[in-house]
């Protein structure tokens, strides 16, 4: 084991004019992590995750990535997937694939023309094949299906091969079905490609299948008086130790345990429910 | 079955479209034929023969005076003082839109300046321009831009704005430079938008331009009104009107119809007027 975290979150807190919103987070995620972050509505789990994007700023504290200080504004090493607006509406799907390329290769402009982008077009088929949209090729994000947009997406994220890839309840406004398909597709990638992920999302039963940790958000600390007195911080930080997805514990206990927020002592079901028992 | 429900058919559509027209028109021959059996020589409502002659001698006949075909003289010319001025604010919008909606700083430093620059009647600008600029075709095209640049400006600027952050930060994980965003994300973003913006400025670019014809000028649609007007010569006046709106109408369709093929996925939402 190599003690050098991917990813070390260091007495973190976030206020939006004063009100925390996320306090005293600190977490050491290692490489290769499929972290899900759950959590009640509002409690600051989409602020974290664009705190690692740099999309937003910790007021206190500090995030490190392979121990240096997260940079100032969204790079390529870390990718993102956004439930909605994820994909350019403007391109069709292998224009959405082939612009990162085209970025790299055209300094100006951003355009590649002619042959270099025929080849360019060339070398997104397999991206293509895999997320099973080469029929769709030549459409626009409008004209395809929400599971198919997020497909695009999830493609489109990964060709600057980022070391860590964020997703914002990326499967948030699809149908179950489709659901399951994505989750393939994710853990599929995420194997191939050795990333380390970070997953918010509503689903519980989504969070235990994808998760290899899951982090639990909520507000330990809570003034009747002034509810808006403290933030949130990780309240559970579970380790689900099956990678492929069969979870070792009963997901109903655990949410049954955190989804009762308004009750002081959560801890005695937090226990229960860290006692081991292996029933798959 | 609710009113709100039942839907035309493509010839009722046609038909109902076509209604309004029709009675207008119907309308004006009747008014016309009872005030010229008062007054044959009625100017006032001339009947539509004697606009037809009146229009075909515009378009047809060269001016006695100049040799010119007076209709097509005035078309050309107004049709290039609007499409200079419409050329110039498009740019303007494009480049200080687009630097204004996506660059905070510049945002600070142009937008309350663009506010308030937008406020002044573009009209009461215009004896300052005539003054500056002298009575040429500058200063009208000048009054077109100062009327309309403004409001494109503003609009592209909001339209920048308007797109999802996702997707600009979707863009910055992609390695996209400031340059390379523009061109490929903010750009193709936008230009439907400032068509539409274009369509709607034409509205008050085409007051604009009648106006300055109208105050000084040797040629234009808005230069003819106003010079027969002195004749009360309404067998002109009223078919220059209906060309004008025809002319208007024409480029609308035209910037539709450019947005409808070159932004195929901007209208795959719904419905576009």
């Amino acid at each position: 084991m190599n003690t050098a975290s991917k990813l070390s979150v260091q007495n973190l807190a976030k206020l939006y004019d004063g009100v925390p919103v996320l306090e005293r987070v600190n977490l050491e995620v290692q490489t290769g992590s499929f972290c899900t972050i759950v959590g009640a509505s509002g409690c600051g789990k989409s602020t974290f995750l664009r705190m690692l994007l740099s999309q937003e700023h910790p007021s206190r504290g500090q995030i490190l990535l392979d121990g240096a200080r997260l940079p100032l504004e969204p790079t390529p090493d870390r990718g993102i997937v956004f439930q909605k607006y994820s994909v350019f509406s403007h391109l069709t799907v292998a224009e959405n694939l082939i612009l990162a390329q085209e970025f790299e290769s055209s300094r100006w402009t951003g355009r590649l023309f002619g042959t270099s982008r025929k080849a360019a077009f060339e070398s997104s088929d397999d991206l293509l094949d895999r997320i099973g949209l080469r029929p769709a090729a030549n459409k626009y994000p409008a004209q395809l299906s929400g599971g198919m947009q997020q497909r695009v997406a999830i493609a489109q994220a990964l060709i600057k091969k980022p070391s860590i890839l964020l997703l914002d309840e990326p499967f948030g406004a699809l149908d179950p079905g489709i659901r399951v398909d994505m989750h393939e597709l994710l853990l599929g990638l995420w194997k191939e490609l050795s990333m380390t992920v970070f997953m918010v999302t509503h689903d519980i039963h989504e969070a235990f299948k994808l998760g290899t940790r899951l982090l639990v958000f909520d507000k330990i600390r809570h003034d009747p008086q002034a509810p808006q007195a403290y933030g949130a911080t990780i309240t559970y930080d579970l380790p689900l130790k099956s990678p492929t997805g069969a979870s070792l514990r009963s997901p109903e206990a655990i949410a049954g345990a955190i989804g009762a927020p308004q009750t002081n002592k959560p801890t005695p079901s937090f226990q229960s429910i860290h006692t081991p028992n292996n029933q798959e | 079955m609710r009113i709100i429900n039942r839907k035309p058919s493509r010839v009722t559509a046609l038909a109902l479209g076509l209604l309004p027209f029709v009675l207008t028109l119907v309308a004006y021959a009747i008014a016309s034929h009872y005030r010229r059996l008062d007054n044959p020589a009625d100017k006032l409502l001339p009947s539509i023969t004697s606009m037809g002659e009146a229009f075909w001698r515009m378009a047809a006949v060269p001016d006695r005076r100049s040799g010119d075909l007076l209709l097509w003289l005035d078309t050309f010319d107004s049709l290039w003082r609007l499409g200079t001025g419409m050329a110039v604010s498009t740019l303007l919008a494009i480049s200080l839109g687009i630097a204004i909606g996506f660059i905070p700083h510049i945002r600070s430093g142009l937008a309350p300046y663009l506010a308030t620059f937008s406020l002044i009647p573009p009209i009461t600008i215009l004896p300052i321009l005539f003054i500056t600029f002298g009575l040429g075709e500058l200063a009208k095209i000048a009054l077109i831009v100062i009327g309309t640049a403004p409001v494109m400006i503003r609009s592209t600027a909001q339209a920048v704005l308007d797109i999802p952050r996702e997707m600009i930060i979707k863009a910055e994980t992609l390695g996209a430079s400031v340059l390379q965003m523009v061109t490929r994300l903010v750009l193709p973003q936008v230009l439907p938008h400032l068509i539409t913006s274009l369509r709607l400025s034409l509205v008050p670019a085409w007051i604009f331009l009648i106006s300055a014809e109208a105050i000084a000028s040797t040629s234009g649609l808005g230069y003819r009104i106003f010079l027969v007007r002195r004749y009360l010569a309404m067998d002109v006046i009223l078919p220059y009107v209906v060309w004008i709106t025809l002319l208007a109408f024409l480029l609308d369709r035209a910037l539709l119809l450019l947005s409808l093929r070159a932004f195929r996925w901007h209208h795959l939402g719904g419905d576009a007027l």
